[in-house]
């Protein structure tokens, strides 16, 4: 598998998919969809928890893969983001942890291979989505005590570990720590992938995708794009990118920062535009495939989706766009 | 200082990276590595680490990194420290110093379990000082591998099994072994390798020192020409061992070894920038001894500089750091010092400010407050990021907590204002703007409950209780923490909560919050406070004993904004009717919420005493038709419009007095009640309680525009239970006027010239019907139709609508048809029964009249139908028999089209 991602990658830019949040959103689902049979009985509210849908709902999870597969992404991503004990400890579920992120590697690898088995010239791939969680590891939450954390790294690397071994083995084709705002946090998402590979004697391609905050265009730990990459370059990447936060317009001059550095491939999933006074994303497909079109203009991308706000429409949108161009060369090493 | 011989050229550059990338090239000038962070190296460090005073110990690694060093190497090794521990806490507070941490660090340890704890704790690629194969093989590949692991470059020592590499030979030697098991067995990058080949002290005065540099120097050499891609680092200090108390020899020695050593390749060294000179400035004489000892070129090289050193003894050039800042004023000081961050001098420099100002509380809003300025447009603009801003408020509070004993002074005792109880709410760990309103409210003598980030909801709300809290504020920086704040509101209305909510940081808005938090907690209020600025006044006021004006001032706002972003709100989602009607409320319908009435239809009222009525007028909105501004009663002693105010409070007691008295006006109310069911959006009445004939229908309009998932799109038609449940529900009507008899006096006034007290007139009118559709609605609740048959309220909770059951008015946002009040007129035999007739425009004559439905359910409420689509005018006309053509008229502020 890991060959026929290479293959597809060698020729053609990858189309991720796009938003889950907003997906699940226009169900409108209740309390007890949440916690379906499983966790009818569970102590805490579970309305929210969109991770434990796999568990509760699988139905609806496979049909939006299913959606984003017909709108024409390569590839999707599990429905995982708070997969780790860390986020489910809010909703007091850590102990579901492996089951969220097995079920829903194996909800979308059916739901690939399903679409595979239809069009064999276009693969469809699972990419296990691992989330930052709710904590920071370089940033302390007590202004008066900058020397605390709310997490260790220990802690981090245990819960990335757990969740890297549910999606492996539910069937993840490759893994995606994504909407990294703490490069540490990141980093304890590679050491526990790097130690599962070792445990089990093969590697499975890793992609890395960071967010710039704010108009510093700095990660929320401080780190400018550069440095950002740097610091994830021991691992053995597939590709490297951005996601979420700033829409896919402000993203261009760290993306271009990124292309130009990156010895890996480069991937980018924006939001759909910048959130309004209300949360919500207004920028429409055609807007945002507009945008991306700068990018493959520039070469600067390997792989795209969308990030919050973004539909099976946008990724229609950001499909078409994206086979009128031909992806990023990979530049050999440079000598700055 | 360049390199200079460099074969291989064109090898990869190592990248390092803290907040901000360190590129070294073999071009590359050599890179300074600060050692003054270290244990080992510093006395003073040493010192500050033992005694926990890490905030000094911070001021040295910012010296050196504002000196150019450009990695920073920790060390705390020492047999009374807690390695480790003091390891992780510098760690962590140099992350949250950027002007820091944009460096790369060295975790610099002999201990492995310091080294890895070290490790945890960098976001960035750092260099890892050192490892060696002192415990053999195993041992060294298992910490490369982790240290690949962990993202970081490498220091290896020249030390084997046998002992730490004392000449050129055993340097190679090692240094080539560790490489070859390092890139062949454990694949690290060759260009994350760093060789120190050990720097030995010189001029020891034993013979077997002699070589030490000159074996340093081709050590490097040949690695650099046989190790591809490795880098060669050093402790430069060692080598003035010998010279310990005479700096001036030993800035001189470490220059030039330094200048020899760099001719040869190496790419970076653990110096202090401090201890360095130019090596063109070492006096001629120096340089040639020092030279003589370095390069062994003459037998007598030791004796010659040891001769030179008694005579420059103590000397020793000035250390040059950039505190050209600290010859400012006072305010440019505490300004550079908060937007640097700087804690050092904030206390002197607090206290000059405080003798300048006098008094402390000056001194906060003067030049302090000034500097948090600077700091706000700054992170604004991106010219600053997170970690600096945290950095600025807490010489802030530094500076506050030196004011305080001054404050307490100020004010006998230190008595709280209030107490706010503070959080970043669930899932964000943006607190910037949340602790720069602690500080100022804390500095305006609040006393402020600082929850912290990522707090769950439930937290909150039990601190709140066990606080005692007056008020809750929430803040957020990310998108998903607007849910989480309409999360809380919720909850403390679930939970009857009644003390304000504020809302604040940078996704929220004063529309957001009006629109999407206030009204899901009616209970207390709910109010966005755009900065630190406006919290100030804002929990002033809430504190106040008039508090409760300030409250109604702010709901009524917000009704405004809410009405106002249903209106404007363009380039919208909108729904189908067909989709909206889908997503209508699920309103409970059960036997419990349906009420008979004690008295079903109309009920007359043909003389309503005015004089009950006096005390049901909301006044505010009389003072505002006069363009005074302000909240009654303190309307009345404003300090610009007071005197105003008063006069024409006086002037319209005593013509209600008249108006009483003298009967100059009448009033007249009529309401209905009558069996109806809904039908989709339509509401039928019945002509009795068969409900087999259709009386009449009223239409009501659905909101279209896309609703966030939870809400729903409502018409007033969900408040009646739907014909299909056989629930045998109600709806009211009303009609009321105050304006009976009104024309003859202001013709009459009019006639007189008298605008004054013609409008007067008018004004007291409204306010009286409004009062007299307030009492009426009370009145229907507990006894006409009865519902609430023991309901008790005053007029502040009536005006703050406390009570169960809605009365919207037709033409008005919960259905904006002027059109239905012709069917409600009709069924109400408004003109014969109240006087009130309708202009051929449905204007309601006179014109101090109410009209309006009643709606009994538990969950009815109001609500803006906001735009909608040609659809639902469409299918409205139909049910309506109108031409769509005229709907349109009609309804053409309320169209999302054309």
């Amino acid at each position: 598998m890991n060959d026929k991602i290479t293959e597809a990658l060698a020729h053609r830019i990858l189309v991720l998919d796009g938003a889950m949040g907003t997906m699940i959103q226009r169900h409108a689902l209740t309390e007890k969809d949440f916690r379906g049979e499983p966790f009818k009985d569970h102590n805490r509210p579970l309305k929210g928890n969109n991770d434990l849908l796999s568990l509760t709902r699988p139905d609806i999870i496979a049909d939006i893969h299913r959606q984003y597969f017909a709108a024409g992404a390569d590839m999707v991503e599990t429905n995982t983001f708070n997969g780790t004990w860390i986020a489910q400890a809010d909703y007091g579920l850590e102990s579901a942890v492996y089951d969220i992120n097995k079920a829903s590697a194996i909800i979308a690898r059916k739901v690939a291979d399903e679409f595979t088995t239809k069009e064999p010239h276009k693969p469809r791939f699972v990419a296990g989505a691992i989330g930052p969680t709710n904590r920071t590891a370089s940033l302390s939450p007590d202004v008066n005590d900058p020397g605390f954390r709310a997490i260790t790294f220990q802690q981090l690397s245990h819960a990335y570990k757990e969740q890297i071994k549910g999606l492996l083995d539910g069937g993840a084709d490759l893994l995606l720590i994504e909407t990294v705002f703490d490069t540490l946090n990141a980093k304890a998402g590679i050491f526990a992938a790097m130690e599962v590979f070792k445990e089990r004697g093969r590697e499975w391609p890793l992609m890395i995708s960071g967010t710039i905050t704010d108009a510093s265009g700095r990660t929320l730990s401080g780190q400018t794009a550069e440095a950002f990459l740097i610091s994830m370059s021991h691992a053995p990447l597939l590709s490297i990118g951005l996601n979420c936060a700033l829409g896919a317009k402000a993203l261009l001059p760290y993306l271009q920062v990124l292309a130009q550095k990156a010895n890996c491939l480069v991937s980018a999933h924006p939001n759909a535009g910048l959130p309004n006074a209300f949360g919500e994303y207004d920028e429409t497909p055609e807007q945002m495939k507009a945008q991306i079109r700068e990018f493959l203009k520039l070469g600067l991308i390997n792989i795209i989706g969308g990030c919050c706000g973004t539909t099976p429409e946008h990724i229609k949108a950001i499909a078409d766009v994206a086979h009128e161009y031909q992806p990023r060369k990979v530049a050999s090493v440079t000598v700055a | 200082m360049q390199k200079a011989n460099q074969a291989n050229a064109v090898q990869p550059p190592l990248k390092l990276s803290g907040l901000e990338p360190l590129i070294i090239t073999p071009h590359s000038n050599f890179v300074n590595i600060g050692e003054r962070t270290n244990v080992a190296g510093s006395r003073k460090f040493l010192r500050l680490i033992k005694e926990e005073a890490f905030e000094e110990a911070l001021a040295i690694a910012r010296d050196q990194v504002e000196g150019g060093a450009q990695i920073i190497d920790i060390n705390m090794d020492d047999g009374l420290i807690d390695g480790k521990k003091a390891m992780v806490r510098f760690l962590h507070l140099i992350a949250s110093e950027p002007d820091i941490s944009r460096v790369p660090v060295m975790i610099d340890s002999s201990k492995w379990d310091i080294i890895e704890a070290g490790l945890q704790c960098l976001q960035g690629k750092g260099v890892v000082n050192s490892i060696s194969l002192k415990e053999g093989e195993t041992e060294f590949m298992e910490q490369a591998q982790k240290i690949k692991m962990y993202g970081a470059a490498v220091v290896v020592m020249a030390f084997d099994e046998t002992g730490q590499a004392d000449n050129y030979q055993r340097r190679i030697e090692i240094c080539e072994r560790s490489y070859r098991i390092l890139v062949d067995k454990v694949k690290f990058q060759p260009t994350d390798i760093i060789f120190d080949p050990n720097i030995f002290p010189v001029a020891t005065g034993m013979d077997e020192h002699r070589l030490n540099a000159i074996d340093f120097f081709r050590a490097i050499q040949w690695i650099k020409a046989h190790l591809p891609g490795a880098r060669v680092s050093g402790g430069v200090s060692n080598v003035s061992f010998s010279f310990r108390g005479n700096n001036m020899v030993r800035e001189a020695m470490h220059s030039a070894f330094l200048y020899h050593a760099i001719r040869n390749g190496m790419d970076m060294g653990i110096v202090n920038p401090a201890m360095l000179t130019v090596y063109d400035d070492i006096p001629k004489n120096l340089l040639e001894r020092v030279e003589d000892v370095l390069l062994d070129r003459r037998s007598d090289a030791t004796e010659r500089l040891l001769e030179f050193a008694q005579t420059v003894k103590g000397k020793s050039k000035e250390r040059k750091v950039d505190d050209a800042w600290r010859k400012g004023t006072v305010e440019e000081r505490l300004s550079h010092a908060l937007v640097k961050g700087i804690v050092e001098f904030i206390d002197a420099d607090t206290a000059e400010a405080l003798e300048k100002y006098k008094r402390p509380i000056l001194v906060i809003e003067g030049p302090l407050m000034a500097g948090m300025n600077i700091v706000g447009d700054l992170f604004g603009s991106g010219k600053m990021f997170l970690p600096q801003v945290v950095k600025s408020a807490r010489v802030m509070k530094k500076s506050v907590a030196w004011l305080t004993p001054w404050l307490e002074a100020e004010k006998g005792e230190k008595k709280t204002a209030g107490k706010v109880l503070m959080a970043t709410v669930k899932g964000d760990v943006h607190d910037i703007g949340k602790n720069i309103v602690g500080v100022v409210l804390g500095c305006n003598n609040y006393e402020v409950v600082d929850m912290g980030v990522m707090v769950p909801p439930e937290k909150i709300l039990q601190a709140a209780l066990d606080e005692k809290a007056d008020m809750i504020g929430l803040s957020g920086l990310i998108t998903p923490s607007l849910d989480e704040m309409v999360h809380l509101a919720r909850e403390m209305e679930r939970q009857n909560f009644d003390i304000p909510l504020l809302i604040g940081g940078a996704t929220t808005s004063r529309v957001h919050t009006a629109v999407k938090i206030e009204p899901h907690y009616r209970k207390g209020p709910v109010i966005h406070v755009l900065d630190a600025s406006r919290s100030v006044p804002v929990v002033g006021k809430l504190l106040h004993d008039q508090k409760d004006d300030f409250i109604l001032e702010v709901r009524k706002e917000y009704d405004k904004i809410r009405e106002n972003h249903t209106r404007k709100r363009s380039g919208k989602t909108w729904l189908s009717i067909e989709e909206a009607r889908k997503n209508a409320p699920s309103v409970e319908w059960s036997a419990k919420n349906i009420y008979p009435p004690a008295r079903e239809g109309l009920t007359v009222y043909d003389a309503v005493d005015l004089e009950p009525l006096r005390k049901y007028i909301d006044w505010s909105p009389f003072f505002r038709t006069w363009e005074l501004h302000g909240r009654y009663p303190d309307i009345l002693t404003d300090e610009v419009v007071g005197e105003e105010a008063q006069k024409l409070f006086a002037d319209a007691q005593k013509m209600l007095d008249r108006i009483i008295a003298e009967q100059w006006l009448k009033a007249r109310a009529v309401t209905g009640l009558w069996p109806a069911n809904a039908v989709g959006d339509d509401i039928e009445v019945y002509t009795d309680n068969n409900r087999s004939e259709v009386q009449t229908t009223f239409h009501t309009i659905r909101q279209q525009l896309k609703k966030t998932a939870g809400a729903a799109n409502m018409a007033l038609a969900d408040f009646v239970a739907p014909k299909a449940t056989g629930l045998p529900d109600h709806i009211g009507g009303f009609a009321v006027t105050a304006g009976i008899g009104i024309e003859e006096k202001v013709r009459a006034f009019e006639a007189n010239h008298d605008d004054y007290n013609s409008i007067l007139l008018k004004a007291l009118a409204d306010r009286l019907a409004e009062a007299l559709a307030e009492r009426m609605h009370a009145k229907v609740r507990r006894e006409i139709w009865a519902y609430q048959p023991e309901e008790q309220l005053d007029n502040e909770a009536l005006i703050r609508e406390k009570y169960q059951g809605i009365r919207p008015a037709p033409g008005y946002p919960a259905c904006p048809d002027h059109t239905e009040k012709s069917a409600l007129f009709e069924l109400l035999n408004a003109t014969e029964n109240a006087g009130i007739s309708l202009t051929e425009n449905y204007a309601m004559y006179p014109a101090a009249s109410v009209s309006g439905w009643y709606f009994a359910h538990p969950q009815s409420k109001y609500f803006g139908v906001g735009k909608i689509g040609k659809d639902q005018v469409e299918d409205l006309a139909k049910r309506k028999k109108m031409d769509v053509a005229v709907m349109e008229k009609w309804l053409s502020a309320t169209l999302n089209y054309r």
